[in-house]
């Protein structure tokens, strides 16, 4: 999204379905795209027997690179999160990014965002920021 | 440890776009992506990670002829080598990425990974948590950086349930 900054008000929110129904498969796509193979995300008898967890779970980088989705075509300048919580299979994930900022730095017009995915119960699974250039 | 040299190939991108469910054409159509500002296919925003392909050493990606800890019909008994999930577990708690410019197909980047602040925090439950940042950062092929990625795991302490 090439957005214009004067087309860009504090406040304003973007909200995107990132999954109805997070798959097993699509977590063992990432752990083979990235190359994490951690048997957590993808192996059920090791993450139930061996490691304790009720079932596998998604890497919080695919969290991260599904929330990612906001901007694209090479605009991003920063993006970071922290991981607050574990996303299973089977959850639906929503992303909201609401613009905190914008502003001129070294002549660029820049977004300053806030980045939030929930669950379906509305717990924050990842939270951070993200700066983009706009167009003047 | 971190790879050396992380060579950026169109299908592995498209493959990663895939895996996080991105539609955007530009990370794997070169025809629509002439049209846009950077005028070829890029690597999205996380696909910096994914130089683990490239590390050889990787502790979570099985070796050839090696013990892996993950299960076969049963578990093996191997222990992991790094990784948690069974006490002492490290997490990925934060993760955070600075683009000076966006890659395209064809290039090659240099590598260089050291560790940064490192602290502790008590946790909720009474256990120490210990944080460690460690900053990778993505050279070009003119030496210009590209990207800095910083990640942050965090450690805990097994605690002894008594309450």
């Amino acid at each position: 999204m090439a957005l214009q900054a004067s087309k860009v008000q504090v406040g304003d929110t973007y909200t995107q379905k990132l999954t109805e129904d997070l798959s097993r498969t699509q977590i063992v796509q990432y752990a083979g795209a990235s190359g994490d193979y951690n048997p957590l995300h993808s192996d059920e008898i090791f993450t139930t027997k061996v490691a304790n967890y009720p079932t596998v779970f998604a890497h919080g980088m695919l969290t991260m690179g599904m929330t990612g989705r906001f901007v694209g075509d090479g605009r991003l300048t920063a993006y970071g999160v922290r991981f607050t919580r574990q996303v299973w299979p089977g959850d639906a994930l929503t992303a909201t990014a609401k613009v905190d900022a914008v502003r001129e730095e070294d002549g660029q017009s820049l977004v300053d965002l806030s980045v939030t995915t929930v669950n379906q119960d509305g717990d924050v699974v990842v939270m951070g920021k993200a700066t983009a250039r706009v167009d003047p | 440890m971190a790879a050396e040299k992380f060579p950026i190939e169109a299908g592995h991108i498209m493959m990663f776009a895939r895996a996080v469910g991105d539609p955007n054409p530009i990370y794997h159509d070169a025809d629509a992506a002439a049209d846009t500002e950077p005028g070829n296919v890029i690597a999205p925003p996380t696909f910096y990670q994914a130089s683990a392909q490239y590390d050889p050493d990787y502790f979570l990606r099985p070796k050839i002829g090696e013990p892996w800890f993950g299960s076969g019909k049963e578990p093996t008994g191997v222990p992991p080598t790094r990784t948690g999930g069974d006490g002492g577990t490290g997490l990925h708690a934060e993760q955070r990425f600075e683009y000076f410019r966006h890659v395209s197909p064809g290039e090659t980047l240099t590598i260089k990974a050291r560790p940064g602040k490192t602290w502790e925090r008590q946790g909720k439950r009474g256990g120490k948590l210990t944080f460690s940042e460690n900053i990778t950062e993505y050279f070009d092929e003119s030496g210009e950086l590209v990207v800095r990625a910083t990640g942050v795991g965090v450690r805990t302490e097994k605690v002894v349930e008594s309450d």
